[in-house]
Formats: structure tokens, C-alpha cells, sequence
């Protein structure tokens, strides 16, 4: 395991922002207890700096008087807090099983083509990071996936093509 | 007479009702009615004669769940409602239709739950994946608001509520409502002994409601229109419509309100217009990925709670997953054991080493090195990973689609040990 993915390593924490903390009170008046925002905190950050390092985690840590060491249990607990940095757009790839009878796996093979990754992988443009992810909820449309918050269904090999270059930076 | 409470403002053509057309709809009705002076005990004895069953999956009582939580004057001030709008069991797609289809459906029978037990504060614990239903949530929430039917004093009542929207940053065990409040708690998302009972310690330790969001959407109707309208709803034993939804290939796969009580084959028929050409039916999951197969030979059977049961699995979200003859049983079933094995929260043992071990025999029999002695294994977890054994349902619910599959598809498991291949692969 490389350096960077082990909390403890860091030292310095990072200052957050005006705005990270700004949202970070607001969630304060929504929860009775400051443990509870820990978990908010991480996903404002990581919505901010696009994932949460080591020197944000130690950030949060300080700022809300949580031990480093339970908000790293909490933050790898959760499957969308990510803890390394990922491309400008998140695939979250459904094979749960209504997509795999639906044949997701040829998708899979298809986006693993494209784009030369395979799961917990960033494209080398840095567009793309490719993620697995639980059942989506839209069964009747199998197969589905996310790019960033928005749902693409009835895939096919042509509809990923499509999808990629919309969402390319290039 | 309204015949589908659930679904009448649905339209996925155009946006969400707003609460103007809501309203006049006969939407927030209930909360006029408990204006003029129906109390919490009248709610909850409407609830209880109403029969209505928890939508989530297991099916347990509405009425007699809250009856557990401490009213009075004694009572704990602070309570909570929550809404388990975590929707993640695989094959599962119904509550998305509620919250993006009609918000306000759920935000009148959160307040309808939230005045029952006297709660001040309802959150909604929603899937972090669900970005439409966030916003189209919030928007509502904040109409609901501005026109006082959140807040301090609803209608006069002298009852406060705010609804706090609460995005997840994932996990399939949140469903579980106990580590759901764990998560919301910002704790790992492990589940919490039982006793205590969350209606008795929940979050933070105040008495707590977590009901799924249909079965909150069920309460205006009941209140709005009656018992007597709710019963006659039903063909069947259980009371009230379902959403029941169907994937795989089918010819038209998706979700429609139906009456309890409507035989199988009704729905799969009529409604997902049978299966596409050139394929038969093998089997289906009846309620999702944590139900036991049932078969061709079951299609009469009527969706009830306990008709299901008595076949030996249970009806649980309504969302059926077919499978067909040109589809592996085995590679269907190897699929589930994959999720539930990363699933696992990872805190008992059973469940946290016993499903990677099922998981890993399943990529043995895709790879073509399955054995006798594997399938052996296999039978085994069947027992060890049951009802009883472990801290939650998780991997007992992952025993389901795994016995059912070895006992009905055992020609197929067997084909791949003496072939050393999956003969569905071309």
C-alpha cells in the first residue's frame, strides 16, 4: 500500500476554506451532535476538492474535535468518500444483477476499451474514473450508470461512445 | 373513487406535481382533517385497522411498530421519524418513482408519521446515487414549508416539524435501520443489537420510527379517504396497492401500482408483456436479490405477503427479477453472492468471511474448476450463513437466492463441475 492512502501519514492539516466551512455550519444547525457531521464534512470537501486527502481528513478532524482515527473508519467505511483522488468525472458503473442479465458486461468491456481502465482506475487524461457501484434503482432500464450525478440508461456500446466524448475535456 | 393512491399524480412525462396541483388533487388533505382535531391515538388506531405492511421488505405491521414508542407526558421529548429512502436492494427500482414522480406524497405522510409518535424532527435518508430525488425533494420541502406545513405550529396544532434531507455516502447495509442510524449518526454503518428497539433507542438514543418510503406514502390515502375505501383496495388478504416492478427480458419491464392480491401471472403478462421472443421463462427472484427463486409452476400464486411465504420465499420489495433459458442460473446467482460478499458491513464473522468464500467458489465455477467438493461448500454456507447465525439479515438474506438456486437449478450446478465450462457461454 502506497503512502498516500494511510491517514496517519499526514502531519499538516489542511486549512479548509471559507465556503467548506460555511457549509460545514450549516450541517451543525441539521445534527445534535458534532460526530454526525464528521461524515457531512467529508462529502462537503470532497465535493469541493473533488476527493479527501489525507491533509483534509487531519482538516476535519481539527476543526470539529473528531479523532483522525474514527473519521478514517468512517470516511474508508463508505463507498463514496473517496480517499484518492479520482478523474474530472466519476463513473459509478451498476452490475448488480438485473444490468448483468441485461448484459452490463459487455459495457464493461466496451468502456474498459474506450478508455484503457478497469475498476478503481483514472483514465490517463484524467477524465474518467471507473467505479462499480450497487444496484441503481432503474432496473426496467438495465443497463444504467452514473457520470457525476447524472443517470445514463439502455446502454449500448454506441450510447458510451456518445457519452464519453460528451463528457471528455477534450 | 381513487384506485391508485400511490401513483395518481405520477407522470414521468412532465415534471412533479407542485403543491398548488397537489392540493388540488386532494393532497394535504390529512393534515386539514388532523387540524380539526384528529389525535395521535385516532392516527395510529386508523393505522393499525388500515392492516397496511411495511413496503421495505420485511413486511412487519406499520401500526403495531409504532405502537412501541413511549407517548405521554413521561415520553422523552425529543423523538425522530426517519425515512429509509436508501434504496439499494438489487432489482429494486420503486421508490425512486415515488420521490422523483410526486415529493409531496411523501412529505404528507412523513408529517402524518412524524405527529403520530409526536416527533419534532423527520430525516430522510436518502441515497446519495438519487440526485433527482434530492432535488426534486427539496424543492417541495421548501414549498411545504412556506405554506406552514412545516415548521412550528402546523395548521394550528400546536405540532412542530422540520424535515432534514440526508444524502448517504452509500453502503447496502444502511438499508438496515439500525446501521442506517448508525450512518446517520456519522458512524460506521454496522448494525446496532436488538433490543433495544429503535422505537425505544434510537437515534441518539430518543425513540425513533424508520419506516421505507412507501410505506409512508400509503398514510394520506388512509387518512384522507378512509379504512373501508383502503381495504376495498385489495382482491387478496393483505390491504392496500404495491408498487411492483419487473426486470429482465421481459418485453416491457417497469414498475406499476397495483392491488395486493393480483396473481403473478397477471402482472408478469399483462403488465411486463411476458417475456421477449425466443425466450422462456426459468425462474424469478419474486422481491428482490435477498428472495428465494420461485418457478414457472408458481405464476398462479397471488402477491400477498403470506401466500408468497408459503412457497417458501417472500414477496419483500415487489420488484421481481426474471431469469430466462438462455441466462446462467448459476452466473445469476454467482452475481448476487458477489454484491452481498462486498456488501458485508464486516463485522460478524459468518458474514464477513463465509460470503467471499461463496463468492470465491463462484468465480472457480465461471472459470470452469468448479467441484463437487465446492458445491459441497456451498450447501454448507446455505446453514452457517442462516437465520440465527449472524448479527443481522445481510447474509441470511443472501442464503436466499443461494439455497433456492442450488435446489432448483442443481442440473446446472452440476453440468458446470462435469464440464469444466458454462455451457450458456457461446
Amino acid at each position: 500500500m502506497s503512502k498516500e492512502v494511510i491517514a496517519s501519514t499526514a502531519t499538516k492539516p489542511r486549512k479548509l476554506s471559507a465556503e467548506e466551512i460555511a457549509e460545514i455550519e450549516h450541517e451543525m444547525t441539521l445534527y445534535p451532535d458534532k460526530k454526525a457531521v464528521g461524515l457531512e464534512a467529508l462529502k462537503i470537501v470532497q465535493k469541493h476538492q473533488g476527493w479527501v486527502s489525507d491533509e483534509s481528513l487531519l482538516g476535519i478532524s481539527k476543526y470539529l474535535e473528531i479523532p483522525a482515527a474514527d473519521l478514517e473508519g468512517v470516511a474508508t467505511f463508505f463507498n463514496l468518500v473517496y480517499r484518492q483522488p479520482v478523474g474530472k468525472n466519476v463513473i459509478l458503473f451498476c452490475d448488480s444483477v438485473s444490468c448483468w442479465i441485461m448484459g452490463c458486461e459487455n459495457i464493461k468491456a466496451h468502456i474498459k476499451d474506450k478508455l484503457d481502465i478497469d475498476y478503481g482506475e483514472t483514465s490517463k487524461d484524467g477524465d474518467f474514473t471507473l467505479i462499480p457501484v450497487p444496484c441503481l434503482g432503474d432496473c426496467d432500464r438495465a443497463p444504467v450508470m452514473m457520470v457525476g450525478p447524472d443517470l445514463h440508461r439502455n446502454l449500448t456500446p454506441e450510447k458510451i461512445n456518445t457519452i464519453i466524448s460528451d463528457y471528455s475535456s477534450k | 373513487m381513487v384506485t391508485k393512491p400511490l401513483t395518481k399524480n405520477i407522470d414521468m412525462s412532465r415534471p412533479p406535481l407542485d403543491i398548488a396541483a397537489y392540493e388540488a388533487n386532494e393532497g394535504y388533505r390529512s393534515l386539514h382533517a388532523i387540524a380539526k382535531g384528529l389525535n395521535p391515538e385516532d392516527v395510529l388506531q386508523l393505522v393499525k385497522d388500515s392492516g397496511l405492511k411495511g413496503r421495505g421488505g420485511a413486511g412487519f405491521p406499520t401500526g403495531l411498530k409504532w405502537s412501541f414508542v413511549p407517548m405521554g407526558e413521561n415520553s422523552p421529548t425529543q423523538k425522530y421519524l426517519v425515512v429509509n429512502a436508501d434504496e439499494m436492494e438489487p432489482g429494486t427500482f420503486k421508490d425512486r418513482l415515488l420521490m422523483e414522480g410526486d415529493p409531496h406524497l411523501l412529505i404528507e405522510g412523513m408529517i402524518i408519521a412524524a405527529y403520530t409518535i409526536q416527533a419534532s424532527k423527520a430525516y430522510i435518508f436518502l441515497r446519495g446515487e438519487y440526485t433527482v430525488s434530492e432535488q426534486v425533494l427539496r424543492k417541495a420541502i421548501k414549498q411545504a414549508k412556506e405554506k406552514g406545513y412545516l415548521g412550528k405550529n402546523i395548521l394550528g396544532t400546536g405540532f412542530d416539524l422540520d424535515i432534514i434531507m440526508h444524502t448517504s455516502a452509500g453502503r447496502y447495509i444502511c438499508g438496515e435501520e439500525t446501521a442506517l442510524l448508525n450512518a446517520l449518526e456519522g458512524k460506521r454503518a454496522n448494525p446496532r443489537a436488538k433490543p433495544p428497539f429503535p422505537q425505544v433507542s434510537g437515534l441518539w438514543g430518543k425513540p425513533t420510527i424508520v419506516n421505507n418510503v412507501e410505506t409512508i406514502c400509503n398514510l394520506p390515502g388512509i387518512l384522507s379517504y378512509g379504512v373501508d375505501w383502503y381495504h376495498g383496495l385489495t382482491n387478496g388478504n393483505d390491504h392496500g396497492t404495491k408498487l411492483f416492478g419487473v426486470s429482465g427480458k421481459v418485453k416491457t419491464p417497469g414498475c406499476w401500482e397495483l392491488p395486493l392480491g393480483l396473481p403473478i401471472r397477471e402482472l408478469l403478462e399483462n403488465y411486463a408483456g411476458g417475456m421477449q421472443d425466443g425466450l422462456e421463462l426459468r425462474g424469478f427472484l419474486p422481491g428482490g436479490g435477498s428472495t428465494d427463486f420461485m418457478l414457472p409452476e408458481h405464476l398462479d400464486i397471488t402477491l400477498d405477503y403470506d401466500e408468497i411465504a408459503k412457497v417458501g420465499s417472500r414477496l419483500a420489495t415487489g420488484t421481481m427479477i426474471i431469469l430466462d433459458d438462455k441466462t446462467c442460473p448459476v452466473g445469476m446467482v454467482g452475481n448476487l453472492m458477489k454484491f452481498f460478499a462486498h456488501e458485508s458491513c464486516g463485522f460478524c464473522t459468518p458474514c464477513r468471511d463465509g460470503l467471499p468464500w461463496v463468492d470465491e467458489i463462484f468465480r472457480e465455477f465461471e472459470g470452469g474448476r468448479g467441484t463437487e467438493k465446492d458445491l459441497q461448500v456451498l450447501h454448507d454456507h446455505v446453514t452457517y450463513l442462516g437465520p440465527g447465525r449472524t448479527f443481522c439479515a445481510l447474509a441470511p438474506g443472501a442464503t436466499a437466492p443461494l439455497g433456492s438456486g442450488l435446489k432448483h437449478f442443481k442440473e446446472d450446478f452440476d453440468r458446470h463441475v462435469k464440464d469444466q465450462r458454462c455451457s450458456y457461454k457461446h
